[in-house]
């Protein structure tokens, strides 16, 4: 072998025609540039000084699209969804080349939801109109935190003021809206964190997304955490703030759906839920990951993509992807990876179609002594789901089941 | 080779501490004499197993034949004993002193005289052995030689007077050793016309030669070719080859009498010779075996289990191995309800215990699981009869047993009389009995008979940790004593655990169950319900803990982009998972088997 150039890693790969399942089939097109980069986030985010070439990546964007679209051919398109990063530092000329293209690759539902993650700050704002032109009909604004003090810890480059404007731009501009906050912060009571939470839900979002701070590996917290400069709650503070999260949401109508998700019935996020079911997706953009059915139903292709912008704009270019990693998930892992994502669902996950998948039954002894704890428990229509006391300890619950 | 007169032999041992400079000290003698060229020179090379080398203890007694030209003009064959330095190994260590003439004493300049130093020199003058001190180390600023001299006079009681000041480092004065060897020790003494009478001082395993077996002819001659008789074990064997070590093999026609060297004789394990046993002529026998004989004994058991069930038959294949070369060892199949399938191993003593695990682990490449450490205790039982007990939990019904009687041993402890307040402490909360507490200037040296099972968990840790190390110890087996003694389980989860039942002295029951207790509580990860730790006797419980539930593990954000990273995690959950043990519902990490032993107070 003379060939210098990297291996192209879909070469071989041969596209499963099954049509779209059950559970959707989502595209995923990630933004990876942010103004600044927060310190609790590990996203694959860069911050550029000279402006980005658009153009040339709404190209490769389109360009590792049509190579996805041979992979599946004959799918319908149920969500699309643009993140990032921030993919509200995208010109709404770039949104539409590349919400265009979906449509012209793929048979997109007429109900697809077309979701963009966006930043309220106002400079951002004063483009959702061009984004609603463009076909985006749901926003998630990553608001974070409802006061100032906090705003500035977590580095964010907006305020509260702001952040209630932008609010209001998105419900009048959009169908759908959502938005985002961290709790569990440093020094954070319930009390402060009942009353943030309040005044969120009277902003009048049909979805929130409920984030504990987690201390991300290779983040400035990480940093901060090890050097005891930030202190996190501890795990019995955490679980009391996750109970209070719970009740309010849950009185104002947006009760949990999926642990950190919360939605008026119907308004849950459609994108979101591919993955959390185990549907397909694919990933596009640079550091994107996609699960693709292989044929014969019970495995999937995980494709990943170079993480730094600008060498998969390079890679694009040259053979029509930027996917350097790519791993066959067999039936047994594939199991695993439907527990982990499913039993975060309030509604649980189908052990029928987990036994197909995973070509395995779950241990019975298992299952009583979780059962037996309180753990987890049976729906009438079978399904399998965690309960109310399991879902604090999901991570447990999915070790005792998986293979 | 031919043969040398007896007044041309010098047979010596040397006796020292750990990091006193014994191996040291050997080298120098090697390069001295000119045995070995400088390229076959490698440090230490007595030690020749990676453990005797990092640990700087000798495990299997070795010998090397220097050939010295003394200033009287004459020359001298000089055979160097090096003997295992360790208490467990006290046996072997008479044995190899038996086979000598004289030793080296040599003590550290600056630290002075030691617990295990003791020990032996007692032993060697048992063995009614010509003592030579020698001061090492006096090069270092902190060398106190006529200090040291003194001490050696006041605790050992030997003329110090002439004592050899060497730096085996840097190779300073090592002339005067050698000459001291020559001049000093006595030559040995045997009738060469009378039937071969020869000592088998020990034997190990080489993979091209056999079981190679380490001989001093006390009379007579060995000869390549000769019917021989092992007169303790009855064996008889042809010679193959008669030689001697530099440490190389070099074989020869003979040994003659005085005379230390080897032999091989198509023996097929170590385990078929016995240390001390008395080598004869098969045809023309002595009439005495030689006196001091004793079968190895193991007095500490613990169980050893393979972390996965799967490689026990890689386990029983290693300690088949080990046993091959260290018939001190022994193991007989073991099957716990927690841990699957192991062996339960027999040692000489702690040091033994560790040495066998790490060579276990290193050499095999086994994860092991290993259980508490317990003594044998002898059981009379109401129907008259006496069963030993080498583990807890075969431990008879209460009902049955009349007597339980456990192992005593009498310790030296040397140790600056700064600490010598919570050592006693030490000592007495350990059931000891002070025997005795002298002063050598600053140092204090205490003798106390205490039970062994109080001291083979962690008394030499806690020893270590209260003198910040300066203490040393010492002891030897005495004797067995009828104790109160007590079967402690401990139920997790209300499960008994097996592994983890001890025998326990009545008095320290409590203090001994509290302490466990705590240390499971931290050791066990909590898990999604409520997990009560007790300590129990018979059906009463003594102590009691409480792991809390899990209140609330991680619960970060997972989205598409962050499946691939939480399989990965899961597996290397479930990897970790593997590594614990199922008792019931709960799930006890392998490590808590021993560290839920170690006592902090």
């Amino acid at each position: 072998m003379t060939d210098a150039r990297p291996q192209d890693l879909l070469a071989g790969v041969v596209p499963d025609p099954v049509g779209t399942p059950a559970e959707g089939f989502g595209v995923y097109l990630h933004w990876p540039f942010c103004t600044a980069k927060c310190p609790y986030c590990d996203f694959n985010s860069h911050v550029r000084h000279q402006a980005v070439d658009q153009g040339r990546f709404a190209a490769a964007l389109v360009s590792e699209m049509e190579t996805m679209g041979r992979l599946t051919p004959g799918r319908t398109v149920t969500s699309i969804f643009l993140g990032g990063g921030t993919p509200s530092l995208m010109d709404p000329a770039t949104v539409q080349a590349v919400l265009d293209a979906v449509a012209r690759i793929w048979t997109v539902a007429g109900d697809a939801e077309v979701t963009l993650e966006a930043n309220p700050s106002s400079v951002e704002a004063a483009r959702f109109r061009g984004y609603r032109a463009a076909g985006v009909n749901r926003v998630s604004l990553g608001v974070q935190a409802m006061n100032d003090a906090d705003l500035r810890l977590l580095g964010r480059l907006h305020d509260t003021a702001q952040a209630r404007e932008a609010i209001e731009i998105a419900r009048a501009t959009f169908p759908r809206l959502s938005f985002d906050l961290i709790y569990a912060r440093p020094g954070q009571t319930v009390e402060a964190w009942t009353a943030e939470l309040e005044a969120a839900i009277r902003l009048a979002a049909d979805h929130l997304s409920l984030y504990q701070l987690t201390i991300e590996p290779g983040t400035m917290f990480e940093a901060l955490h090890k050097a005891g400069r930030i202190a996190v709650p501890d795990p019995d503070l955490a679980a009391d703030l996750f109970v209070a999260t719970q009740a309010i949401t849950a009185a104002a109508g947006l009760p949990a759906y999926e642990i950190s998700n919360h939605a008026a019935p119907g308004a849950e996020s459609r994108h979101n839920l591919i993955y959390w079911r185990y549907g397909e997706y694919v990933g596009i953009g640079a550091g994107a990951h996609g699960r693709i059915a292989l044929p014969g139903g019970r495995s999937r292709l995980a494709t990943s993509t170079e993480r730094m912008p600008e060498a998969w704009a390079t890679l694009v270019e040259a053979r029509g992807h930027g996917v350097t990693a790519v791993e066959a998930v067999d039936g047994v892992s594939a199991g695993d990876e439907m527990l982990l994502m499913g039993l975060r669902l309030r509604e649980g996950i189908d052990p029928i179609r987990f036994e197909a998948l995973s070509g395995r039954p779950f241990d019975p002894a298992r299952i009583d002594d979780l059962l037996s704890h309180g753990m987890i428990e049976f729906l009438p229509d079978g399904r399998l789901r965690a309960s109310s006391d399991g879902w604090f300890v999901l991570d447990a619950i999915v070790a005792d089941l998986a293979a | 080779m031919s043969q040398t007169a007896l007044t041309n032999i010098r047979n010596f041992a040397i006796i020292a501490h750990i990091d006193h400079g014994k191996s040291t000290l050997a080298d120098r003698l090697i390069q001295a004499t000119g045995t070995l060229t400088d390229r076959e020179m490698t440090n230490q090379i007595l030690d020749s197993m990676d453990i005797e080398r990092e640990r700087g203890i000798t495990i299997k007694a070795q010998t090397v034949r220097l050939i010295y030209k003394a200033k009287d003009g004459v020359e001298y064959t000089l055979n160097l004993m090096d003997t295992p330095g360790h208490v467990d190994f006290a046996y072997e260590v008479s044995r190899s002193l038996a086979a000598c003439e004289g030793s080296l004493l040599v003590v550290d300049a600056s630290q002075g005289v030691e617990a295990q130093t003791l020990a032996n020199v007692y032993q060697a003058i048992d063995n009614n052995h010509e003592i030579v001190p020698i001061l090492n180390k006096v090069d270092l600023p902190a060398a106190e030689p006529e200090r040291v001299k003194a001490q050696i006079e006041e605790v050992i009681g030997l003329d110090a007077s002439q004592a050899v000041e060497i730096s085996a480092k840097t190779g300073l004065n090592i002339e005067g050793v050698l000459e001291a060897i020559v001049t000093r020790l006595p030559p040995p003494k045997g009738d060469p016309d009378a039937p071969l009478k020869a000592m088998l001082v020990d034997s190990w395993y080489d993979a091209y030669l056999g079981v190679v077996v380490l001989v001093r002819v006390i009379d007579g001659t060995l000869v390549k070719g000769q019917k021989v008789r092992m007169m303790r074990t009855g064996a008889t064997y042809e010679v193959d080859r008669v030689g001697y070590m530099t440490p190389k093999l070099i074989v020869t026609d003979k040994l003659s009498t005085g005379e230390v060297g080897v032999l091989t004789a198509s023996i097929k394990e170590v385990a078929d010779t016995a240390v001390g046993d008395t080598i004869t002529d098969e045809r023309k026998p002595t009439a005495e075996p030689l006196p001091g004989f004793r079968p190895a004994q193991p007095v500490v058991f613990c169980g050893l289990f393979p972390v996965d069930a799967a490689d026990f038959e890689d386990l029983r294949a290693a300690v088949g191995k080990l046993r091959l070369n260290d018939a001190s060892f022994s193991y007989e199949m073991e099957s716990s309800a927690a841990l699957g399938f192991g062996f339960r191993c027999g040692f000489l003593g702690l040091l033994h215990l560790e040495i066998i695990q790490e060579r276990l682990e290193r050499e095999f490449n086994l994860d092991l699981i290993a259980t508490a450490p317990s003594v044998v205790y002898r059981m009379l039982l109401t129907d008259g009869s006496e069963i030993e007990l080498h583990n807890p939990a075969d431990m008879p019904d209460v009902m049955k047993i009349e007597e339980i009687r456990e192992p005593w041993i009498r310790a030296s402890i040397m140790t600056p009389d700064e600490y010598l307040g919570s050592i006693l402490k030490l000592c007495q909360e350990r059931r000891g009995v002070q025997v005795d507490l002298n002063y050598v200037g600053s140092r204090a040296m205490v003798t106390y008979d205490l039970p062994l099972n109080e001291v083979v968990f962690d008394f030499y840790d806690r020893l270590k940790s209260i003198s910040k190390g300066y203490a040393s110890f010492d002891y030897q087996l005495t004797d067995y004593k009828p104790g109160d003694l007590v079967k402690m389980q401990i139920l997790v989860n209300a499960e008994p655990v097996d592994a983890l039942s001890i025998l326990v002295h009545r008095s320290q029951a409590d203090r001994r169950g509290r302490g466990m207790c705590e240390k499971l509580k931290d050791l066990i990860p909590q898990h999604m319900f409520q997990i009560p730790v007790q300590a129990a006797i018979g059906g009463k419980i003594i102590a009691r803990e409480t792991i809390r539930a899990l209140r609330k593990d991680v619960l970060a954000k997972c989205y598409g982009g962050d499946v691939t990273r939480k399989r990965k995690l899961l597996d290397k959950q479930k990897e970790g998972k593997k590594r614990m043990r199922q008792f019931g519902k709960v799930e006890i990490p392998q490590e808590a088997f021993i560290a839920a032993l170690k006592m902090d107070d």
